[in-house]
């Protein structure tokens, strides 16, 4: 249960995890973006290797990157095959209906790369921020959608509860499970219609204590008078600060670095 | 030879991460057949680790636990009918609660087991006995009971699998004194009817010192004491210095001897201080 690593926050002290989770968000998105606007080769090493270099900032262990990519692996190599064996134009190696195209190796290569720079770069931005700036930063960022009457603050709440309360469901599955276990539940052996059979007593004693949860904080929230978002001040202002201005000039540069090596090495795949 | 034995076992949570923490740290002794005996400690000290590592739920980092001579993780394919063996009641079990019917829940374990119908049947009959949970209350949803009935169901779940060894873990907490009472007096009982081996896990000292024979000290992850009741709470300033305490009468009984009257020290019961008070005064001539 301990193994999943998405969303999980690493701290540690490094520059990565300083920086203000505003500018985080925003930069995940424009590297996400970078990602699939290379076009050749260049560009493409050039945002690995600046996406390496983010990794190796944040001082987060290589072992907790692996253990996320671990989860895609099997989604990386199945469309590198699909893409590989599905590109166009001349074969330079058949086998029956299997062909490999030089085409369908760059096209494989570059889905390769790309899906693991996602996952790395979306893996920087949750080892290094802590779930509360996380949804602290996105209420902020989503601020201006107020305007459309988006409720941006619920919205907020509901995310920081959520994420909150997933170390919290994962302990208590622990618990059950060790329970269960201890009455001799066995969950490792037996066919898929026994195993899905042997979560029967893991699901609903851990549905009956998550609604429990659920009203519980919700009568704990009216005692302390919650009434949303209309005049609540917060303890931790959101400032930025000069290496965030640096991020940000950095990501810039990356960027027009992408479109410059897109338009002059005119190698396109 | 001794039933269960751990030797120098320890156990680490999240080795190799920043959250890596020791929580039982070369700890050994022995439990025998019939034993009775209560596991204190501060929170966090590591009972409960402890705990789940003698019935297979957790595997010691170093170190091992053997029962009747062989190591419990020997054949890590058979874990399960070590953990028949030795049950484990986790600290509010209620929460373990999934069946529709109380009847069915407490089968859960029993079944598991592979036994045949009629003798799952006899086997709830019985423990249902045991911890007081009335027959009628067997086909009713267990979502319907009161936390104490729930409490007591669950503990049924796991005596109905007649484990040579019962551990519990803080099964009075959250109960009210007269529910808390009964539940002890119940355990007691089922220790003196079957003569198993019982191990109870608990923050109370008058509840350890009412029921256990022997106690168990676990500080900060050590093995600090083990040794019969009357001994170890004869000793109130170690364990305090554990932030542990006394309980009640036996310190009300050590002020007297400080004040000079001759009484025993870990005198445990309030009965006991009773009896050798009137013995006392009888002798003195002044009753």
């Amino acid at each position: 249960m301990r193994d999943i690593t998405l969303g999980q926050y690493f701290p540690a002290d490094s520059v990565i995890h300083r920086l203000d989770p505003r500018v985080k968000i925003l930069s995940l998105i424009a590297y996400i973006v970078l990602v699939f606007c290379t076009f050749n080769y260049y560009s493409l090493a050039l945002v690995a290797a600046v996406v390496l270099l983010i990794v190796i900032l944040s001082k987060v262990p290589l072992k907790m990157y692996l253990k996320s990519l671990k989860v895609i692996i099997v989604i990386v190599v199945i469309t590198s095959l699909l893409n590989l064996f599905y590109g166009t134009g001349e074969p330079i190696f058949q086998w029956g209906f299997i062909k490999v195209t030089w085409e369908g190796i760059h096209n494989a290569i570059f889905v390769c790369v790309r899906i693991v720079c996602l996952i790395l770069c979306s893996s920087v931005l949750t080892f290094t921020t802590s779930p509360t700036d996380l949804t602290d930063a996105l209420e902020r960022l989503m601020k201006p959608l107020t305007i459309f009457h988006v409720k941006v603050h619920e919205i907020a709440m509901m995310m920081t509860i959520a994420l909150r309360f997933v170390p919290t469901l994962l302990e208590e599955t622990d618990k059950i499970m060790a329970a269960q276990k201890a009455r001799g539940a066995d969950m490792e052996s037996g066919n898929l219609i026994t195993r899905v059979k042997a979560l029967v007593p893991i699901l609903v004693p851990l549905f009956v204590s998550a609604f429990r949860r659920a009203y519980e904080l919700a009568v704990a929230m009216e005692c302390r008078c919650y009434r949303g978002g209309e005049g609540r001040t917060r303890m931790k202002q959101l400032h930025l600060a000069a290496r965030d201005y640096l991020s940000i000039v950095f990501t810039l540069l990356v960027i027009a670095g992408v479109v410059l090596l897109n338009v002059f090495m005119n190698v396109t795949v | 030879m001794s039933l269960l034995s751990v030797k120098d076992a320890s156990f680490v949570y999240s080795q190799k991460t920043p959250f890596q923490h020791t929580a039982v740290d070369h700890v050994s002794f022995d439990v025998d057949q019939g034993d009775f005996i209560g596991i204190i400690g501060h929170t966090g000290s590591g009972k409960s680790t402890l705990v789940q590592m003698l019935n297979g739920l957790l595997k010691p980092t170093s170190g091992s636990i053997t029962l009747d001579g062989i190591d419990i993780w020997d054949k890590p394919k058979e874990i399960r009918k070590i953990r028949f063996r030795v049950g484990l009641v986790f600290q509010y079990p209620e929460y373990q609660l999934f069946e529709e019917t109380v009847e069915k829940d407490i089968s859960f374990g029993p079944m598991n087991m592979g036994l045949s119908e009629d003798e799952i049947k006899e086997r709830v009959q019985k423990a249902a006995q045991f911890v007081g949970l009335n027959t009628e209350l067997l086909q009713k949803s267990p979502f319907d009971l009161s936390g104490g009935e729930k409490r007591r169901a669950a503990i049924a779940g796991v005596i109905a699998m007649d484990p040579d060894i019962l551990i519990l873990d803080e099964p009075c907490a959250g109960l009210d004194p007269l529910g808390r009472d009964v539940l002890l007096t119940q355990i007691y009982r089922y220790h003196q009817q079957r003569g198993n081996t019982v191990l109870l896990v608990s923050h109370s000292m008058e509840d350890v010192a009412a029921v256990c024979d022997k106690a168990l000290v676990m500080d900060h992850a050590h093995l600090q004491m083990f040794d019969t009741c009357d001994r170890i709470f004869s000793q109130g300033d170690r364990l305090a210095s554990m932030g542990l305490r006394i309980p009640q009468i036996t310190s009300i009984i050590d002020s007297l001897i400080e004040a000079g009257v001759p009484l025993n020290k870990g005198t445990l019961t309030v009965e006991k201080a009773v009896h050798d008070i009137t013995e006392y005064l009888k002798k003195e001539g002044r009753l």
